[in-house]
C-alpha cells in the first residue's frame, strides 16, 4: 500500500483558539461596558460615557459585573498564553516581527494593496495582536493594582501608585477599544474571515 | 486573491447589525425586592469574590503610610446625604453601646475611650467610586478594644450602627488588623460632625464605605449583619 495522498484539511483556526476567542470577546465587552460605568462614578477626564454604552444600572451593579467577568478574562487569558506558547501558535503566527516589515505592510495596507491570506498574519496584524496581548496584560496588572492596593501593593507600585494606576488602566482600555475598532472594521471589510473563527474553516490546499 | 471591497452602505448595515446584538439589558440590582436572573448571577459571583478576597487577605500586610505633607486638607466629604445634614452627636453625653458576643457590655463614654492607648496613622482612604484621599487619624486600635471588652474574636463579624442610620460590618480578621482603629481624632483634633464625630472606624485595609462614621453601637456576631450599601449590591468584603 502506498502512502495516502489524502490529508484531512487543517482548520484556519484550531478549536481551542476559537473557543478562547469568543469567551474573550464576551468578557471584554462586559468588562469595558461595566468599566465605563465605574469610570463615570469618578471620571479621570472631562467626560463621562453615555449610559447607553455602560453595563450595570448604577455603580454597584457596574462593579458587580466587572468583578464577575475578571475571572473569565483572567482564566481565559492565562489559558490562551499557555496554549499560545506550548502549541507553537505564537512562534508560528506572530514571529518573526520586525519594525521594517510592519512599516512595509502598513504602507501597503493604507494603499489597499495588502492582500488577505488565510492562516497567515501580515506584519501589521502581528504587531496589532502582540500589542493587544500586552494591553491585556497591562489591563489585568493595573486592574489588580486598583482592586487591591494594600494586599497586591507590588502591582500598585509597578503602576506608579494607586492614582496613576487608574490612568494606566484607562489607557490600556483605550488601546483595546482602538484595537477592537480596527479589528471589527477589517472583519466588516473582509467578512469571509468571520465563519472561519466560528467553524474553523479550511486552510487552502497547498499546490506543489 | 480578493480585492478589498469597501462598500460604504454594506459596512454601515453590518455595523448596525453588530450594534443590535451587543445591546445588553441593564436591569440589575435595580429592584431589590424582585431579583431577576442577572441579580442571582451577580450575587453568586459577589459571594465568590468575598471568599477570594478573604483568602487574599494577609493580616500582616500593612497599608502604605504617607508623610504629613501629603494629607488631604480639608478632607473630602462623602455620604448618602449632604454635608449640612450630617448628625451632630453631643460628645459629653455620648455612649458607645456594645452588643453580641462580648463579656463586658458596659457602654463607653468618650473620656473612657480617650483614656485607652491611642495610635495614629497617615493612610490612604480609597473610595469605591475610585477617588482617594490621604488622612491622619488616631484613636483606639480596634483589636486592643475587642480584647479589652472580652469580645469573642472567634466570631465572624464586627458590626456598627451609626447616628445617621448608616450601618456596616467587617470580618474579624480585618477588625484585628493592627491598622484598624476606632478613630477619635483627625489631624490631632477631635473629629468634626461631617467626618464621623465622635467615633468612626478607620480601616485602611478596606474601601471607604467600610469606615462607618458617628458609631453608636458595636456588636460582635456570627450572624451576617450586612450594611447600608452592601445590602444594595456593593461587595461586602470590599478589601483594599
Amino acid at each position: 500500500m502506498g502512502r495516502s495522498t489524502y490529508h484531512k484539511p487543517r482548520p484556519v483556526h484550531p478549536w481551542p483558539l476559537r473557543l478562547m476567542h469568543w469567551l474573550n470577546a464576551f468578557a471584554i465587552v462586559m468588562l469595558i461596558g461595566s468599566g465605563w460605568q465605574i469610570y463615570n462614578a469618578a471620571p479621570l477626564f472631562n467626560f463621562t460615557f453615555p449610559e447607553t454604552f455602560t453595563i450595570g444600572a448604577w455603580l454597584g451593579a457596574g462593579i458587580a459585573w466587572h468583578l464577575a467577568f475578571i475571572w473569565l478574562l483572567m482564566l481565559n487569558g492565562l489559558s490562551y498564553l499557555l496554549w499560545g506558547f506550548l502549541s507553537g501558535h505564537f512562534k508560528q503566527k506572530l514571529w518573526p516581527l520586525s519594525p521594517k516589515a510592519v512599516l512595509r505592510d502598513l504602507g501597503a495596507a493604507l494603499r489597499f494593496k495588502l492582500p488577505h491570506q488565510s492562516g497567515v498574519y501580515n506584519a501589521v496584524q502581528r504587531a496589532l495582536y502582540v500589542g493587544v496581548i500586552f494591553a491585556g496584560i497591562t489591563m489585568v496588572i493595573s486592574g489588580l493594582a486598583i482592586w487591591k492596593p494594600v494586599q497586591l501593593w507590588f502591582f500598585t507600585d509597578l503602576c506608579g501608585g494607586y492614582y496613576i494606576a487608574r490612568y494606566v488602566h484607562f489607557t490600556a482600555m483605550a488601546c483595546i477599544v482602538a484595537f477592537l475598532f480596527i479589528h471589527i472594521v477589517l472583519v466588516l471589510m473582509v467578512p469571509r474571515v468571520l465563519p472561519a473563527m466560528i467553524t474553523g474553516g479550511k486552510l487552502p490546499e497547498v499546490q506543489s | 486573491m480578493n480585492k478589498l471591497d469597501l462598500g460604504r452602505r454594506k459596512l454601515l448595515s453590518r455595523a448596525l447589525a453588530l450594534g443590535a446584538i451587543t445591546t445588553l439589558p441593564g436591569c440589575d440590582f435595580e429592584d431589590l425586592t424582585h431579583p431577576d436572573l442577572a441579580d442571582h448571577v451577580l450575587r453568586t459571583m459577589l459571594a465568590f469574590n468575598d471568599e477570594m478576597q478573604a483568602l487574599l487577605f494577609n493580616p500582616r500586610t500593612l497599608a502604605p503610610t504617607f508623610p504629613a505633607s501629603m494629607v488631604t486638607n480639608p478632607p473630602r466629604f462623602n455620604a448618602f446625604y449632604g454635608m449640612a445634614q450630617a448628625p451632630v452627636v453631643d460628645p459629653a453625653s455620648y455612649q458607645l453601646e456594645l452588643g453580641g458576643q462580648i463579656q463586658d457590655k458596659q457602654s463607653w463614654t468618650l473620656a473612657a475611650l480617650r483614656a485607652l492607648p491611642q495610635e495614629g496613622q497617615i493612610t490612604r482612604f480609597v473610595c469605591v467610586e475610585g477617588w482617594r484621599v490621604i488622612g491622619q487619624w488616631s484613636g483606639v486600635p480596634l483589636g486592643y478594644f475587642l480584647r479589652r471588652i472580652g469580645a469573642d474574636t472567634s466570631c465572624k463579624y464586627v458590626s456598627f450602627k451609626c447616628a445617621d442610620g448608616y450601618y456596616s460590618s467587617i470580618d474579624m480578621a480585618s477588625a484585628l488588623h493592627p491598622q484598624t482603629i476606632l478613630a477619635l481624632d483627625f489631624l490631632n483634633a477631635p473629629l468634626t460632625a461631617p467626618f464621623g464625630a465622635p467615633v468612626r472606624l478607620r480601616v485602611p485595609v478596606k474601601l471607604g464605605f467600610k469606615n462607618p462614621k458617628s458609631i453608636m453601637q458595636l456588636a460582635v456576631t456570627n450572624t451576617y449583619p450586612g450594611g447600608y450599601w452592601e445590602d444594595q449590591g456593593y461587595d461586602w468584603f470590599s478589601g483594599s
